[in-house]
């Protein structure tokens, strides 16, 4: 393939050049990204608790649901978003089709099933080793939720960081809802599918290892701002 | 240490970082209206050479929504745009009739043309008859990629290949099931035979057909800019059949009481002046100019 050469060199060149119109895509994929990742990690961690703290009916089926939701295929959120924020359509007296705020709805909506999913998944074991615990030494059910997600502050940052990936790496939804409108609703991977449509395949591989790089330095940063704060040794047992 | 105290030190900080990069853009907004435009204007890079012109003398800005052109007239039917910059006559004469459009103006012109591996396995390089090239892949069962995604380029060729009398389709799904299995009926395979239904952008079609060495009908403007050429080369061009036609039409303020109407019109209005004119003549790759001003004889 005679365009993997210059991969090397464009990727460089995209990374080292601070292109102006390059850092407004990166800003806003960043910025889209971890605004609904921040708003599907406050909903869904706590969720993700209180799913493995609380027992009432119909908790079984929430937790089948969130788990069923991680195969959310984006081009159909994406298709029900445009159809629902349609001047046609029920919401579509809010105006916001093709604006950033539709991308984060629709990036919201992927990733709080992971979030609640994978916070589930790891606070039912914290709670089967620090439930009782923490209902004798008098804390009620709700009071534990963030007792439960600081102790296990390791797996909310993994939770957290899966939803992240998910909305940095996604494309089906955003394309259809953002429309990928240059220098206003254009992210990396909208950016990435025009340049291969106009077949400037390296070019576009480039933009994709950026992303990469990108995903790498946010769970370096990640994960060294959690290393910087001790786990809490577990409460005395008595 | 006492864990109540304890927060979770990723929240704080996200919310932190959000403060700082608000993603909406701010209120004092300057005024925007969204064009759905046809992927091959966009990707051809011509409204990026032209529109700058437009914004600083008019203050407004066009958000392009880049999609073929039966998607596009759809959005524009959905409410979800101001303005329309197409070209697909017959499409867009179904959407005047439907009451979406209020007026409808052609603004440039540019040519089809046929692309296919250097190879030319059909024999038709240098020909000008569109219609006897189409019937010569056919018999020759030569690989031709297919749009099939409803855009102006793709009824084109819908049309072209009615007026050949042949049915791709069914003659590619014919020759594929016959040689998948004698006497298995029904819908053949899709892929298997010669004529292949892409189902994407004149980018992914050309790609397409760059990586399988088939024929391809591509809009002038979007193979000019077009990166990954590979083995792939201008077969036919100059048949006036192939002519292409980009209109501009501006909503029915009655149908469609949301469209910005104002600066819709100026663009509209802008786009058919002699300095709009002239911006479209003026874009050029490699001394090449991609699409022609509306005065400009046609072939």
């Amino acid at each position: 393939m005679s365009d993997l050469p210059d991969l090397a060199r464009l990727t460089l060149d995209l990374l080292l050049g601070f292109d102006a119109a390059l850092l407004r895509i990166i800003a806003l994929s960043v910025a889209i990204s971890f605004t609904a990742t921040t708003v599907a990690s406050l909903l869904g961690l706590p969720l993700g608790a209180a799913l493995a703290v609380f027992r009432f009916r119909g908790r079984a089926l929430l937790v089948l649901l969130a788990n069923a939701l991680l195969g959310l295929p984006p081009v159909v959120v994406g298709l029900t978003l445009y159809l629902l924020l349609s001047r046609s359509g029920p919401l579509g007296v809010f105006g916001i089709l093709f604006t950033p705020t539709a991308m984060v709805i629709a990036q919201f909506i992927l990733a709080l099933p992971i979030v609640t999913a994978l916070s589930h998944r790891a606070m039912e074991g914290i709670w089967r080793d620090y439930g009782d615990d923490l209902l004798v030494s008098g804390a009620s059910r709700p009071r534990a939720i963030p007792t439960l997600l600081s102790i296990g502050r390791r797996e909310s940052l993994t939770a957290v960081l899966a939803g992240f990936g998910r909305t940095i790496s996604e494309v089906g939804a955003i394309l259809i809802v953002g429309g990928n409108i240059a220098g206003y609703t254009r992210t990396m991977t909208t950016a990435i599918v025009l340049e291969t449509s106009e077949g400037n395949l390296a070019f576009a591989l480039a933009l994709g290892l950026v992303l990469i790089a990108l995903s790498v330095a946010v769970s370096a940063c990640a994960f060294w701002i959690e290393a910087r704060s001790r786990r809490p040794q577990p409460p005395e047992t008595a | 240490m006492n864990p109540y105290r304890r927060l979770h030190l990723a929240l704080p900080t996200a919310l932190a970082l959000l403060a700082a990069a608000p993603p909406t853009a701010p209120a004092t907004e300057p005024e925007t209206i969204v064009l759905a435009s046809t992927t091959s204007v966009e990707n051809s890079g011509l409204l990026a050479h032209i529109l700058p012109g437009f914004t600083q003398q008019t203050g407004i800005t066009v958000h392009v929504v880049a999609q073929g052109t039966g998607q596009a007239l759809a959005t524009a039917a959905h409410g979800d745009a101001d303005v329309v910059l197409v070209h697909d006559p017959e499409a867009e004469a179904k959407f005047m009739a439907a009451g979406h459009g209020e007026s409808r103006q052609e603004i440039a012109w540019n040519d089809f043309i046929i692309v296919g591996p250097g190879a030319d396995p059909a024999h038709i390089a240098g020909t000008r008859d569109v219609l006897a090239a189409l019937r010569a892949i056919a018999t020759a069962k030569a690989a031709f990629v297919s749009r099939g995604d409803n855009s102006g380029t793709d009824a084109l060729e819908k049309r072209l290949w009615k007026a050949v009398g042949l049915d791709p389709t069914a003659e590619a799904g014919a020759e594929a099931g016959a040689a998948e299995s004698a006497g298995a009926k029904g819908t053949a395979p899709p892929g298997g035979g010669w004529y292949r239904d892409i189902g994407g952008g004149m980018g992914a079609a050309l790609n397409a057909a760059a990586a399988m060495d088939a024929y391809t009908l591509s809009d002038r403007g979007t193979w000019l800019s077009f990166g990954h050429k590979a083995d792939l080369r201008i077969v036919l061009e100059g048949d006036p059949r192939l002519l292409n036609r980009y209109d501009v039409i501006l909503l029915n303020p009655q149908t469609h009481p949301q469209a910005k109407q104002a600066p819709a019109h100026r663009f509209a209005t802008w786009l058919a002046s002699p300095e709009g004119q002239a911006a479209i003549a003026g874009y050029t790759i490699a001394g090449q100019r991609l699409f022609h001003p509306e005065a400009d004889p046609k072939p």
